[in-house]
């Protein structure tokens, strides 16, 4: 293990060149065409100037953007995913899994690393999309597993953040057991009584959305994120209609009582440090209960 | 009763013998002979084919209109069967159904995915796909068993839970997770068994438990032959191929560690004899409730999650 002094020029300008913008000048929002410079649109946290769009990062963007001074242990930082089923379809997995990594630069489609969070400790695990869409085998289970461990044995919260086309299709029945497998470490930590987070954002079906995704003490979804179990391509084939403008967004999630709130991602590392603080501190606790004991 | 496409050749031996009975029964020639020939080369062939069966021609079976659905099982194997019904919260999902049983003399809760027979009522079983009130009504039946004390025993039969407006409005991944997340948990023995069709997060949101099972022409996986073989090779017609990459048979799982064991079927499969089916199925989770009732609640939880937290293979690569 060894710690990663993020330097947060260095990150933004890799970032930038690599996904958005191949001058590294401007970038075209995708949802109001609005331009902008690169460097203001990264500083606003990969989110649009002009409307807000969230843009979908990765690991590297959102351990910078929690992590005090983008400062991080990672952990299991080496699990690669094996090919227990020889799975071949138009290409064989473990060349899929080949291609992925030289694509995106990660090892698979989740990192975990504990660190600080406005002064306090938390394991964060974050979903990579640009992984084989960001779907769940083995490796992502088990990493996501093991920070919960870490969480429960170091008696720090836990925050997972969600972007997922769900289970990984290549791994088969591996994968679908992988949401047992963190859903059950879940309920190991809720037995601790240390707090878990579930972060959501733009996508997060199928599988994932099916186990840890909405297992939050607290859900809490970027604003506009597709969040659902089954996809939209899928329901409108069965139901043979478009589907109502918003349906399995963010705010529609929040409608129906399965988001707690959503959050802009620049607000979001306060917010959710400030929530935290409140459950977390037993000091505080005591004290309120004694102000409790004596207003009555 | 109904032939698969590969049973072909004892089709065609069927109704030979069907004709010699019939000549038999005139009362004119003696085919006696020929009867119990034919008879035999039947069981034989049927021994052949049931020897080397492939993935898809498993999920066929496991798919066979005359399959046992769970409240055959249930009305097959247990006594006193009182069906609950409703979540308590908006309703009662018919494709899920449940209650307290008794086998022999155990009483246990005893649910699981219900399929329809003919159209109207695969209908009203939404074709076997639970919404998420059906979830939360399996789980209000499973936290009943905890409170009193019984063993659980789910049956396993879904193409999947039902993709549509409602499902996701109400919430249909919160309920298969809370499911898996509050099944690793119950404090009394959780017995799992595929009896049909295990389709993906439909399935899994009641087969999380201390001992899973499968029937040996089922089948278990993240995803149904037809919709792997769209998604990999954008068209149905790869469903045989999709069923082999996917290792979805119950020996293929038992292999690969994701299941405790195979529960044997009738030659033919359990609809060619439901009441030798029933006979072994209650064998088998009568066996498993012994194996699991001496064992306290911690020690179940405990080795529940183990046995999931072992599941998957990586390798960790030193850098
Ligand atoms: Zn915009």
């Amino acid at each position: 293990m060894s710690w990663f002094k993020r330097v947060k020029e260095g990150i933004l300008t890799k970032t930038q060149d690599k996904k958005f913008t191949p001058d590294g000048l401007w970038y075209q929002c995708p949802e109001c065409k609005s331009p902008q410079a690169s460097k203001d649109f990264v500083a606003n946290n990969w989110v649009c100037m002009t409307c807000d769009h969230h843009e979908r990062i990765g690991s590297v963007e959102y351990f910078n953007l929690f992590f005090d001074e983008g400062k991080f242990t990672e952990l299991d930082a080496h699990m690669i995913s094996a090919d227990p089923l020889e799975f071949v379809d138009s290409k064989p997995y473990p060349a899929r899994i080949a291609e992925a990594r030289k694509k995106s630069g990660l090892l698979d489609a989740a990192r975990t690393a504990h660190g600080k969070m406005n002064g306090s400790k938390i394991v964060i695990a974050c979903m990579d999309f640009s992984f084989v869409g960001g779907s769940m085998g083995t490796v992502v289970g088990e990493k996501i597993a093991r920070a919960i461990d870490y969480g429960r044995e170091n008696k720090i919260p836990v925050m997972v953040i969600t972007k997922s086309g769900g289970a990984r299709m290549q791994e088969a029945a591996f994968s679908l057991m992988q949401m047992a497998k963190t859903s059950a470490k879940l309920a190991l930590l809720a037995q601790d009584g240390i707090p878990y987070i579930s972060y959501l954002t733009d996508p997060t079906t199928g599988g994932v959305t099916a186990s840890f995704a909405m297992l939050g003490d607290f859900n809490i979804a970027e604003p506009n994120a597709l969040i659902g179990f089954a996809g939209p391509r899928v329901i409108r084939e069965t139901i043979g209609k478009d589907l109502p403008k918003g349906f399995q967004r963010s705010e529609f999630l929040v409608e129906h009582g399965f988001v707690d709130f959503i959050v802009h991602r620049k607000e979001a590392k306060d917010k959710i440090s400030n929530l935290l603080s409140m459950i977390t501190d037993k000091k505080t606790r005591s004290k309120s209960d004694e102000s409790a004991v004596t207003n009555a | 009763m109904m032939l698969l496409d590969f049973e072909k050749p004892i089709e065609e031996l069927n109704e030979q013998l069907e004709k010699a009975r019939l000549t038999h029964q005139k009362g004119k020639v003696d085919m006696s002979d020929t009867i119990s020939q034919l008879e035999k080369k039947i069981e034989s062939t049927r021994k052949t084919i049931y020897k080397e069966l492939t993935g898809w021609q498993k999920v066929q079976l496991s798919r066979h209109p005359d399959r046992p659905y769970t409240l055959d099982y249930i009305n097959g194997m247990t006594k006193n069967f009182v069906e609950l019904h409703g979540d308590r919260n908006i309703g009662d999902d018919k494709a899920i159904v449940g209650g307290f049983a008794q086998l022999d003399n155990i009483p246990v809760m005893i649910l699981g995915h219900q399929k329809g027979r003919n159209t109207k009522d695969r209908q009203f079983r939404n074709f076997g796909m639970a919404n998420p009130e059906g979830y939360r009504k399996a789980l209000r039946f499973m936290k009943l068993a905890e409170k009193f004390n019984r063993p659980i025993i789910t049956l396993i039969d879904t193409p999947g839970a039902s993709p549509g407006l409602e499902a996701e409005e109400r919430g249909q991944g919160e309920a298969i997770a809370r499911n898996l997340l509050e099944m690793s948990v119950l404090k009394v023995p959780v017995i799992c068994i595929v009896i049909g069709e295990g389709a993906s997060g439909g399935a899994l949101g009641i087969g999380v438990g201390d001992r899973i099972a499968m029937l040996e022409y089922t089948w278990y996986s993240v995803i149904s032959p037809e919709s792997c073989s769209s998604i990999l090779w954008r068209s149905w017609d790869y469903k045989e191929k999709a069923a082999e990459v996917l290792k979805l048979t119950s020996d293929d799982m038992l292999n690969n560690k994701l299941i405790d064991r195979v529960i044997k079927e009738p030659l033919g499969g359990a609809h060619n004899d439901p009441e030798s089916m029933f006979k072994t199925l209650k064998t088998e989770i009568k066996k498993m409730i012994k194996e699991l009732k001496d064992l306290s609640s911690e020690e179940l939880i405990s080795q529940r999650i183990e046995k999931f937290s072992e599941m998957g293979v990586y390798s960790e690569e030193t850098v």
